[in-house]
């Protein structure tokens, strides 16, 4: 067994800045776990604490149910790539690849055997004498990699992992990354600052701010229901649509338009309640006659996306606020001339109401065994 | 046509004014080449009269081929004390933050330069008579050494500074102890800046007169540098032939060590870090 459970993690550089603030985590065995956030949120600091390279100011680090907070990194059977892949440069691939059994005191022919059969998995077997210098970018990415599997760890720490690839060599690593952990099933914890990444990789993901994870879950749930404005406006190729509002019994008044509050968050609200209407630009239809609950404003910027395009368009201010803005996402063939005005209508249950930043109503799935909060 | 008068006439100067410069340098060279193998070498430089009579005749000298041996002995001493000391500082200055690190290191290095300098040969030699060192080898490797140790702290923490710590985090996290970072990581990374400060150590051990001069009395002990020093003819007048000839075999060890060690170590780096 090899989860990794975190409990009141805390780590305070010299000199006061607080990298992590008192944090709880529950990784599960076999999971493919994602830190994501802002540089300087954390997410690097709780990797290597993880790892070992930093040590705990406070908490504990269980890795597989034994406690590893004071153990040097060596022994916390974990293995790890760094962003910048570290490979040794006056090693052999094949060197590099053996170095993890050398310290293991396994003898030279069994872990040049070895190394050589880790490497054909990762289809390096043509490179094993090269030096890391005369490597592409993604073979270094994939001896890293190869190094890492050599020593069977328990636990794969990735920093990073994709961000030093040119942008079409990334999608293909993100694939094998995501096939390779799947074949070994080992727990995997990887680090990153891009939400695509993060969502397409991951089973789980925690988004993490100011030394706080501020959500933690799958991919689908940091997408459909983030759990507050932070993790709304950070997820998601463009961030969420979130406008200002107030209750008024059954509904909300958006930008002067009256629309539904959304089910889940119906017994929480009050006549008169200041809140926050979020909506995904994906969640919205754009209309060019006028339909009934939907928002109106003018068209005035269009901006494509491929196979599809992304519509900003002004909504009038109302007596009490400025105008806002609404970015909706619309399939190609139906982009709307600038200055057009369009009608916006909310998908149905895709809508949510936020009150001080926070998520209103949770009506996501039970949360996956061992998460805490 | 004024023009392209004036344009070789300068051409012409040019050439004239590189010609003499590189005569200048290339000159003592070629009586470095030509004066051992002659047989009445004078101060300028000719064709020789070819004879190995100098050389034999340096080999009777009883001290001369002992202080090559010398010579290599201090150097040897100096440049080993040089790098193993400088690398462990460097190593420890470069990845541990102490306050205060920057100023020490200048500090250092403004000071060596008048530690082995002839300002301070009084107090030294003092030194040297007090510790039991007067007439020793030791006494000048560690003298030497001290000299020579700001610089070559100063030169290896830019290499040790320039090295990625995530070598050395990554085989820490494979189980790597200190010592097998040292061994396996830092040292052969850091190699080329081991080997440059190495033949610079030797470099200036070999050239180094006075503190060898002052502090070892026994002619038996002297290095290269101060028996070239004593080569006279019996009127007191400098033996060129056996000076010429013992130029020749000083200078050589130098030159070899150069060509081995940019041939063996280089000054290449193999990158293992995607930047």
């Amino acid at each position: 067994m090899s989860a990794i459970t975190l409990s009141r993690l805390t780590k305070v550089y010299p000199g006061g800045v607080r990298a992590l603030d008192a944090l709880d985590l529950s990784i599960a065995d076999g999971e493919f776990f994602a830190l994501l956030g802002p540089s300087g949120c954390g997410k690097t600091t709780l990797l290597r604490t993880i790892a070992g390279l930093e040590v705990a100011t406070g908490g504990t680090v269980e890795i597989g149910e034994r406690d590893v907070t004071n153990l040097q990194p060596g022994v916390r059977d974990v293995a790890m790539v760094f962003q910048d892949y570290a490979l040794f440069p006056h090693m052999t691939v094949q060197d590099n690849i053996a170095y993890p059994l050398r310290i293991k005191k396994v003898d030279r022919s069994t872990r040049q055997d070895k190394a050589a059969g880790t490497a054909a998995e990762l289809g390096l077997s043509a490179l094993l004498d090269r030096r890391p210098a005369q490597l592409s970018g993604g073979q270094q990415q994939r001896v890293a990699l190869a190094r890492a599997m050599a020593c069977r760890p328990q636990v794969f720490l990735l920093d990073e992992p994709l961000s030093n690839l040119d942008a079409r060599l990334r999608l293909e690593a993100r694939t094998f990354l995501k096939r390779l952990q799947s074949e070994l099933g080992v727990t995997c914890v990887f680090v990153t600052h891009d939400q695509a990444e993060a969502l397409a990789l991951a089973d789980r993901i925690a988004v993490m701010d100011g030394g706080r994870i501020r959500q933690v879950g799958t991919p689908v749930d940091v997408f459909r229901r983030p759990a507050n404005t932070f993790v709304a406006g950070f997820i998601g190729s463009t961030p969420m649509n979130l406008l200002d509002a107030e209750v008024t019994g059954d509904e909300v008044t958006v930008a002067g338009v009256r629309l539904a509050v959304p089910e889940a968050a119906r017994p929480l609200v009050s006549d008169g309640d200041q809140v926050v209407y979020g909506v995904r630009p994906e969640y919205l239809d754009l209309h060019a006659e006028a339909v009934g609950g939907a928002l109106v404003g003018q068209v005035v910027v269009v901006e494509n996306l491929g196979s599809s395009s992304l519509v900003s368009l002004d909504l009038p201010g109302s007596d009490s606020s400025a105008g806002a803005s609404c970015q909706v996402v619309v399939p190609e063939g139906r982009e709307p001339s600038l200055g057009a005005t369009g009608w916006v209508l909310p998908r149905e249950g895709r809508s949510l109401l936020y009150r001080d930043g926070e998520l209103l109503g949770t009506s996501q799935p039970a949360p996956v065994a061992g998460v805490p909060g | 046509m004024t023009v392209s008068w004036r344009g070789a006439l300068a051409q012409i100067g040019r050439y004239t004014f590189v010609s003499v410069v590189l005569g200048f340098f290339a000159l003592p060279l070629l009586w470095l080449a030509t004066a051992p193998f002659d047989r009445t070498p004078t101060i300028t430089t000719s064709l020789p009269e070819f004879t190995l009579d100098n050389f034999r005749a340096l080999l009777d000298n009883p001290y001369a081929v002992r202080s090559l041996w010398n010579s290599i002995v201090l150097a040897g001493g100096t440049a080993a004390l040089v790098v193993t000391f400088a690398a462990l500082a460097a190593y420890a200055l470069s990845r541990v933050r102490i306050p205060g690190r920057d100023a020490l290191l200048y500090g250092l290095l403004l000071l060596s330069s008048i530690v082995t300098g002839t300002a301070t040969m009084v107090p030294l030699f003092e030194l040297a008579f007090r510790l039991n060192l007067i007439d020793s080898q030791l006494g000048v490797i560690l003298i030497l050494s001290g000299g020579l140790l700001p610089a070559a702290i100063f030169i290896l923490k830019d290499f040790m500074d320039s090295t990625p710590t995530s070598y050395e985090e990554s085989a820490r996290v494979f189980g790597a102890s200190p010592l097998q970072i040292v061994r396996h990581i830092v040292l052969p990374v850091v190699r080329p800046g081991l080997a440059t400060v190495a033949v610079w150590a030797v470099a200036g051990v070999w050239g180094n007169f006075l503190v060898p001069f002052l502090l070892l009395r026994s002619p038996d002990k002297a290095p290269a540098a101060v028996i070239m020093y004593t080569l006279y003819t019996e009127g007191g007048q400098a033996n060129l032939a056996l000076l010429s000839t013992f130029s020749l075999l000083y200078s050589l060890p130098v030159v070899l060590l150069f060509v081995f060690v940019s041939s063996r170590y280089g000054f290449r780096f193999h990158g293992g870090i995607k930047r």
